[in-house]
């Protein structure tokens, strides 16, 4: 295949969003070219557990973002089948469903206000008893005080999720550059983009996409517009293949105040959802230290701790790998999904942080609905690059 | 408390060991094994004691003198402490030097003791594991690795196999076969895929006069392996290998071939052979998941050393197998270096041990000649067929591993992992990485990348293990590289 | 000393693993894959290649050729992917 030079569009980042964003554009027919320094799919995207998720989230726009997405997943991976075919559409979905449970009684009552709240927005949000969760879920702990049911919880995995979207860029005459990396943007005359210097070279193109997930506030910064996207990390911990033990997503109440927690301490809640190659993944940690990788025991300690209190049967079962990633996070807790008011021809798409996953096909939707001057289904006016949270100052 | 602690207890970390214990430095050596001595020092299990064991020396002597005796006979020295069956499962960065998690007790079991050691300096001495090259059928029960052979046959008293062909390359196929006849195998054939050995088992000292192989302290070792197989009529053939293994639920028979000097088979070469074990090694990968999570610089598969044995990150030092693949007295050699150095670091009186450090100069020209004898070469990917699995754990076969380089275009391990399923089951890649890596042209680098070196229970993981000797930050401040 | 391997006793002697008494009683594989349910045994014999699973005492995943055995072990053949019981 020949090279890109010029592009209508370039897309900085070949993780999820990038990749959800590429095909939404590719699919609008613009000719896209994917840039990454690294190789597509390496980075947070193959740190994440795939959730897409509805019941983590509290009415309010990152919610009518993930309900779009939700419904969005499937129909994409059938139109990426009917284009590429099953094997590169093999993206191991699964719409199994959530189970949230509380092991104290203090739990329950949040657990059941936030649920109420869900099902006045259309969320499918059932209230079960400990007997009725326990029947569902045969090997969850005898402390179950409450639980709730969401149907439309999903997962899939990432990587594969990724590379079909690439797949489907390079099929419509895109191009997914590995190895490469974006260093700044060039401007014409009237101070628009219109091109972005990769490795050696100039390529030429109407409209720059960052969407380079928790390193999207450093590019921001080469680039000359910077926005506050931190990273977060979190780890998983991975077991060996085990015959069928957890049927959903099943995750301790407490985990959503720990998604929509600020705070820069470690935080770790029990989430376990079993894959389709037989392990069991179990998150989650939440921890701002920068860029550091240095593995940390006592959150491998606490993780263990919290799925084993859900899962007491996981006792004895061996941990044989350990995964984290670096999560995009912004000081309000919503993506950055828009132009940037200072550089015409710059796009945002970041800050998803542990849900970039879920929210990925929307994402690319909306951004391709802002490129192409149309009607989006949801309001892009609260994922806008300029609010107070995500530009401090504006700068011209 | 000067204290260091070593990782791997075959000759590197025994002799790491001894060197930082007779500069007066506490030492912890903690090992898999049930015996000291590692893989190369394979000790019978089923006999009685120990012999590098402190206590092999007569009671009676006083410490000096034991010290002494442990410079001379290689037994080890009285202060160190050493932890037998011991798992590392973690290395953790900590302010001044290192946390080394482990748990002690029966193999995989679910009541080992948990402990965590602080220390300034490490030496990390985890040796390296052969390579299996895959081909149809190397996933039937009855095909095993050189190692494998070795292990149980010294180790254990078992020989693999009653009817047993051994192939690969490299010196160590000599010794494997020489065991296996001990413990009462049959060696059908010992098949090299390269050239080199073939003039030097005719004709040893003219081989080793050649050049390529000057020096080689093991020559006498090498030619008593091979009067050994002479003697039990074991035909030894170059540039062979067994391409593939029959049988429905164990080996029954092989095939095996003549290569081409690119190891692709030679066509109408194909051999069938009654045999029911196949013992194979195409040269060592060194287990390199601790020195990545100490975060030591690696090039080219080996942890970067300087002429102390340190490696890029201060106060962790590496010995043996993991700089690079030289054999047993290259490796004690290097030990020595590294044990001098890690006792130097925590604040010991230490001269430069200028004869170990040439030995292991000589060492590493040697290994280096020695290793370019026997490289594995690329023609081994033609022995695959679409089915042919490639990762065991998974059961990836060739042809999916293929689907998911090309229709996916991936470029990188991570991803190539999560797309293939490739290196994601219990063994992590430790026995298909390189080969995969090969297979799909990706750098192999991204598969020793394990922060979990060895599996471990959530109940475990889940306990508190108390910290023993927790370092002195601000001591630790004062410490300083090695350098001589 | 005496172990059970799928409920029939066996004669060990101390310091043996569990590998090598099963294959000096000739058994060469006790473990089937849990996709194609194929046969393995020992392949790298020094722990690292994770194909000698076996259960011990109720425990699963356990390699065969790490574990040496104790008086009494309960040694069981492993089926693909198994819960500690």
């Amino acid at each position: 295949m020949s090279r890109i030079e010029t592009a209508d569009v370039v897309v900085i980042g070949a993780g999820i969003i990038g990749a959800a964003c590429a095909e939404a554009l590719s699919a609008s027919g613009l000719r896209v070219l994917v840039v990454d320094r690294g190789a597509p799919a390496g980075g947070t995207t193959a740190g994440g557990e795939g959730n897409v998720l509805l019941s983590d989230k509290a009415p309010g726009p990152e919610l009518d973002l993930a309900v779009l997405s939700r419904r969005l997943w499937p129909q994409l991976i059938e139109s990426l089948r009917a284009e590429l075919g099953d094997e590169v559409a093999r993206v191991e979905w699964e719409p199994k469903g959530g189970l949230v449970v509380a092991t104290d009684q203090d739990a329950v009552g949040p657990l059941a206000i936030l649920a109420e709240a869900q099902r006045e927005v259309g969320v499918e949000a059932v209230e079960v008893t400990p007997d009725e969760a326990r029947a569902m879920e045969p090997y969850l702990t005898e402390q179950v005080a409450g639980a709730v049911h969401y149907p439309g919880d999903a997962q899939l995995q990432p990587v594969l999720a990724a590379t079909a979207l690439l797949a489907a860029v390079r099929a419509r005459g895109g191009e997914v550059r590995g190895g490469a990396e974006a260093h700044s943007l060039v401007f014409d005359g009237s101070g628009k983009v219109a091109g972005v210097r990769v490795g050696e070279g100039t390529i030429g193109c109407g409209a720059v996409v960052n969407a380079c997930g928790p390193w999207a506030g450093h590019f921001s910064v080469a680039a000359g517009a910077p926005i506050e996207v931190l990273p977060r990390r979190g780890m998983v911990l991975v077991t060996a293949p085990l015959p069928q033990v957890v049927g959903r997503k099943v995750y301790a109440a407490d985990y959503v105040a720990a998604v929509a927690s600020s705070d820069v301490d470690l935080q770790v809640s029990a989430v376990v959802e079993s894959t389709a190659t037989g392990t069991v993944l179990i998150g989650s940690s939440r921890q701002r230290v920068g860029f550091d990788e240095a593995l940390q025991v006592e959150v491998l300690r606490r993780l263990a701790r919290s799925a084993v209190k859900l899962f007491p049967v996981l006792a004895g079962v061996p941990v044989m790998r350990t995964y984290g990633g670096f999560r995009p996070y912004t000081p309000d807790h919503l993506p950055v999904i828009g132009e940037d008011p200072r550089f015409p021809g710059l796009w945002h798409a970041s800050g998803h942080e542990g849900a970039g996953i879920g929210l990925a096909p929307a994402t690319g939707r909306l951004l391709a609905d802002l490129m192409c001057g149309r009607e989006s289904e949801v309001d892009p006016s609260r994922f806008k690059v300029d609010r107070p949270a995500v530009i401090a100052e504006v700068r011209t | 408390m000067r204290r260091i602690v070593v990782i791997g207890a075959g000759p590197a970390g025994m002799a790491a060991a001894n060197a930082a214990a007779l500069h007066g430095v506490e030492v912890v050596l903690i090992d898999a094994g049930a015996k000291l001595g590692g893989q190369y020092h394979r000790q019978d299990a089923v006999a009685s004691g120990d012999r590098f064991a402190p206590s092999a020396l007569s009671s009676d002597v006083s410490q000096a003198a034991s010290a002494k005796l442990a410079r001379r006979r290689f037994v080890l020295a009285p202060n160190v402490e050493h932890v037998a069956n011991a798992a590392v499962w973690a290395i953790e960065p900590v302010d001044g030097g290192h946390r080394v998690h482990l748990r002690v007790g029966p193999a995989d079991g679910l009541d080992r003791i948990g402990r965590a050691v602080e220390a300034r300096a490490l030496v990390l001495a985890t040796g390296a594991y052969d390579r299996a090259l895959p081909f149809p059928g190397w996933d039937l029960p009855g095909v095993f690795t050189a190692g494998a052979a070795q292990a149980l046959a010294k180790g254990q008293g078992v020989a693999v196999g009653d009817r047993v062909v051994v192939s690969g390359t490299g010196p160590f196929l000599l010794p494997v076969a020489a065991s296996l006849i001990g413990a009462g195998a049959r060696i059908v054939e010992v098949a090299e895929a390269n050239a080199a050995v073939t003039g030097w088992l005719s004709r040893p000292f003219k081989a080793q006069a050649t050049g390529a192989l000057a020096g080689w302290s093991k020559t006498g070792e090498l030619a008593r392996y091979a009067g050994m197989l002479a003697r039990h009529r074991v035909p030894y053939r170059s540039r062979t290998a067994v391409i593939e293994a029959h049988g429905s639920e164990c080996v029954e028979s092989v095939t095996v071939a003549r290569l081409d000097a690119l190891w692709n088979p030679v066509p109408g070469s194909e051999r069938r052979l009654e045999a029911d074990a196949v013992a194979v090694g195409f040269g060592f990968t060194p287990q390199l998941e601790l020195a990545l999570a100490a975060r030591c610089l690696v090039e080219d598969g080996f942890v970067v050393v300087d002429a102390a044995q340190g490696t890029s990150a201060p106060g962790v030092f590496a010995a043996g197998e993991l700089t690079g693949i030289g054999g047993a007295d290259l490796a004690a050699s290097e030990g020595a270096v590294a044990g001098a150095a890690a006792a130097k670091y925590v604040g010991a009186a230490v001269e430069p041990p200028v004869r170990a450090m040439a030995r292991v100069r000589s060492g590493r020209r040697f290994a280096a000649a020695l290793n370019a004898a026997y490289p594995v070469r690329p023609g081994w990917q033609g022995w695959l067929r679409d089915d042919t699995i490639v990762c065991r754990c998974e059961e990836v076969t060739r042809a999916s591993l293929y689907r998911a380089v090309d229709e996916r275009d991936v470029g990188a391990v991570r991803a190539l992992k999560l797309v293939s399923g490739a290196g994601l089951g219990l063994c992590q890649g430790r026995v298909c990485g390189q080969n995969v890596a090969e297979l799909a042209d990706v750098d192999p680098a991204g598969f020793a990348k394990r922060p979990i070196a060895s599996p471990i229970r959530l109940s475990e993981l889940a306990e508190e293990e108390p910290v023993e000797s927790p370092i002195d930050a601000e001591e630790s401040g004062r410490a300083l590289g090695v350098e001589y | 000393m005496r172990v059970r391997f799928d409920g029939e006793e066996v004669e060990v002697q101390e310091g043996q693993t569990v590998a090598g008494v099963l294959l000096a009683k000739g058994i060469r594989s006790w473990r089937t894959t849990r996709g194609g349910g194929r046969p393995r045994g020992l392949f790298c014999g020094i722990g690292v290649c994770f194909d000698c699973l076996v259960k011990v005492n109720g425990v699963p995943d356990v390699r065969a050729c790490q574990r040496v055995v104790a008086e009494g072990d309960d040694i069981r053949t492993q089926a693909g992917a198994e819960l500690p019981s």
